[in-house]
């Protein structure tokens, strides 16, 4: 025994042999931990539906990010009795594989937003965002109301479904190529959306998502993103008990 | 400083290098600024060229007047008491706008401004919690380290003028993150929100750190290298690591302040989590226990209990901390059997953990009885209590079952203010009184009898605030999943929250008692420092050493 003390005093002499020490120690548990998850192929379910979001959802979810909504809100439905009966089926790891960052959250001071799309009327989420008090009076949320008086940034709508792609989420090259026409076809009911549908399928919402239809505003981007959170998967055909989606 | 060096005017080769490196940083900022059309970048851009410019600015007339000399028998000690000073401001700006938010949740009425959304809870968050945890912890890590790596080294800091790059350096990271945040630039990663430019550049400031560490390791005259320096040296190197892999990011455009992170989902999510409980672990625990090394035995004048113990303790506490990442993804999409190694892990952590207190707390075998009369070691043992009690706590709650109540309420919150006000908070502050006398050349500190004050408030403050996170922690907790006798759920969530006020409001009064004790301690400093001092700076011969034994 007496000899392991002594050959700490080893370590304890040579600072590069301490530092390469400490880091082949602090490798070993992210190693195990974490690599295994980038080809296991059980850690994500095979589901129908979850896509890439649409250039007006993802720039509705860069305001939900700057804003810092994940504070207070997380977006993962546990799977426990009161979580599923309040907010919905528990969250997938497929619902959400191409969000670069996630938007888990670590803490429900405001409740869980995974399923939130479609709960709510545009018009209520608008008002909500205005004023939080204004339809929840025990609220404490923070007031968004500058969000719809300020014009949604377009000229780098391209350059980010780009960057997406690098990240490894499946937009094609159309969808590059269209992002700001889809971006504003999306937020205008009248606009013809053949290709746009064609492009995100038949389900994407389109319509004039706050109330003001002579402008397109971070507050449309913000309501277009929350209104489809958590709606992709089609639960109805979704086996949680198959094998392939036990994990 | 001893300005009459008559040697010819050579600047050394480690100011030049410092000297150009800032010129180029200067010129590519305004390229950066001038061909960027991304208005958040270019917030930042016009910050890097003012900081930049006077850096090179004030080299250039240090250089030109011959101040950048390190005299080799001497200890670089400006640089530390820079760094007191940026422990202090920083501490107290993270920790009035902790207070604040505490506010904006008590009282949302009277504290949000709905066209002024740079104030709104989501922006000043990140604020708050990279305030205490960077700017105000890493000031004082950066700043103790140093001291304690030329103490028990017996050795200048290596490389001139460098470690002065680190200290500014660090505090260019600070103001871009914090500016970051009010503007709206965040990755959403907690505890790593600055954007990927900024994290470029705290990855070059930190290797700088790492080598004036190491360098001044390799001119030590001591045989051994300290417990302290072990601790300290594992967290340099390990959040290096955890840095540069959570922050993998694709920006936007070389010039814009956007970018994606390289994971998504699930990996996305434990990679985050891998590097957010390890922020805890090596930055908030193992960089202060390095701390606790070396004032906890100097300020009792006995030396560390078990030279045994901090070898097992450090080796396994390092070992097992790395692993204990998935228990804040607990019944979430993440994988069942890399939550359940998690949970193990996080259990095994107690022991380590406890290790450390033990030896921190008997080191003052034989002098207990200066609890009575020293109100900084008093300071320091109720750091370790604290450090013991949270890290009881953590592992309780990594627990599935307990996790299951816990997690998304209030009671994490308490805990990490328990961990952060009680053990990072108060081992900071012991160190900082300890360290001002020493560094300013007094033989005391101005007021004990303020000590003793900032020593109550602050700890009733924590009291305050941890009672009454658990209680409403637990409480909406069990309101989420309170059901009524014919099956429903039983509460709204609104309910919950319109439940919380009143905790929220005793946690706002507790933040502020420990908001004035700093406030306090900020005036005893700066009256000590103004003391007249006893004995002639010159002559201060180097302070003796503890040995690990």
């Amino acid at each position: 025994m007496k000899n392991i003390w002594k050959k700490h005093g080893v370590l304890e002499r040579r600072s590069i042999l301490l530092t390469v020490a400490i880091l082949v120690v602090v490798s070993v548990g992210g190693l195990v931990e974490i690599a295994p998850l980038f080809y296991l192929e059980s850690t994500i379910e095979k589901v129908k539906g979850v896509r890439p979001y649409t250039p007006l959802e993802l720039a509705g979810r860069d305001i939900y990010i700057r804003e810092g909504c994940y504070n207070c809100h997380s977006q993962m439905i546990r799977p426990l009795r009161d979580e599923v009966e309040r907010y919905g089926h528990y969250s997938l790891a497929a619902e959400s594989m191409y969000d670069h960052p996630f938007q888990w959250g670590s803490k429900r001071t405001g409740p869980d937003l995974a399923r939130v799309g479609g709960k709510y009327s545009d018009d209520w989420h608008r008002d909500h965002l205005i004023d939080p008090r204004s339809v929840v009076p025990e609220s404490v949320m923070p007031p968004y109301a500058f969000l719809s008086g300020r014009e949604l940034e377009l000229k780098d709508v391209q350059a980010k479904l780009a960057a997406m792609t690098k990240v490894g989420v499946p937009y094609t090259q159309d969808m590059i190529d269209n992002a700001k026409a889809d971006l504003m076809t999306q937020a205008d009911p009248f606009a013809p959306a053949r290709d746009f549908k064609g492009r995100y399928g038949e389900a994407v919402l389109q319509r004039d998502f706050d109330g003001d239809p002579a402008r397109l505003t971070e507050m449309d981007a913000l309501i277009a993103y929350m209104q489809m959170l958590g709606t992709l998967v089609d639960f109805s055909t979704y086996e949680a008990e198959a094998p392939e989606n036990l994990r | 400083m001893n300005h009459s060096i008559t040697e010819p005017d050579r600047a050394p080769l480690d100011a030049v290098l410092l000297y150009v490196l800032t010129g180029l940083l200067a010129l590519g900022a305004i390229f950066a600024t001038a061909f960027s059309d991304d208005r958040l970048f270019r917030f930042h851009g016009y910050l890097l060229i003012a900081a930049f410019t006077l850096a090179f600015a004030l080299l250039t007339v240090a250089m030109s007047s011959g101040r950048l000399r390190s005299p080799p028998g001497r200890y670089a000690d400006g640089v530390i008491r820079a760094g007191v000073i940026a422990t202090m401001f920083w501490g107290v700006v993270g920790l009035l706008v902790g207070v604040v938010i505490a506010a904006q949740l008590a009282w949302p009425n009277l504290m949000y401004f709905p066209e002024h959304g740079w104030l709104n809870f989501g922006r000043l968050r990140p604020l708050h919690t990279s305030g205490v945890i960077f700017a105000f912890g890493g000031n004082a890590l950066i700043a103790t380290s140093f001291y304690v790596v030329q103490r028990t080294s017996k050795a200048r800091l290596a490389g001139g003028v460098w470690p002065w790059f680190v200290f500014w350096g660090y505090q260019l990271f600070i103001v871009l993150a914090a500016t970051g945040y009010l503007a709206g630039i965040t990755q959403s990663r907690e505890y790593a929100e600055p954007e990927w430019y900024v994290d470029l550049w705290l990855t070059v400031v930190w290797v700088a750190y790492l080598l004036v560490f190491l360098g001044t390791l390799w001119k030590r005259k001591e045989p051994h290298i300290y417990v302290a320096n072990w601790f300290y040296l594992a967290f340099i190197v390990t959040i290096a690591l955890l840095h540069v892999i959570n922050n993998l990011a694709m920006p936007v455009g070389a010039l814009h302040h956007r970018s994606y992170s390289l994971f998504a989902g699930v990996q996305d999510a434990l990679t985050q989590w891998w590097y957010g409980h390890n922020a805890v672990g090596f930055f908030l625990t193992a960089g202060f226990l390095g701390m606790m090394y070396y004032f906890v035995p100097k300020r009792a004048e006995r030396p560390v209990y078990s030279y045994r113990l901090s070898i097992v303790h450090f080796w396994s506490l390092i070992f097992i901390y790395i692993w204990a990442g998935p228990h804040h993804l607990h019944y979430t999409a993440l994988p069942q059997w890399t939550q359940t190694l998690g949970m193990t892990f996080s259990i095994m952590l107690w022991m380590p953990s406890w290790g450390g207190m033990i030896n921190g707390l008997m080191t003052l075998s034989g002098a207990w009885d200066k609890l009575r009369t020293d109100p900084v070691i008093r300071m320091m043992v109720v750091a370790i209590a604290f450090y013991g009690m949270s890290t009881f706590e953590g592992p309780l709650m990594s627990i599935r079952a307990v996790n299951s109540l816990s997690h998304y309420t209030d009671w994490t919150i308490g805990h990490v203010h328990s961990g952060a006000l009680g053990w990072v908070g108060f081992i900071s502050f012991g160190a900082m009184y300890c360290m001002v006398p020493w560094l300013w050349k007094k033989d005391r500190l101005y007021s004990n009898q303020l000590v003793e004050w900032h020593f109550w408030i602050a700890t009733t403050g924590i009291l305050l605030y941890i009672c009454a996170m658990w209680v409403s922690g637990i409480m909406e907790g069990l309101m989420w999943r309170e059901y009524t006798s014919q099956g429903f759920l039983a509460n709204a969530f609104v309910e919950t929250v319109a439940a919380k006020h009143v905790e929220n409001v005793i946690r706002m009064v507790g933040g502020l008692m420990y908001l004035s004790g700093a406030l306090i301690m900020s005036y005893n400093l700066w009256r000590t420092v103004r003391l007249p001092s006893p004995v002639s700076a010159a002559t201060t011969p180097a302070p003796s050493l503890i040995p690990a034994e």
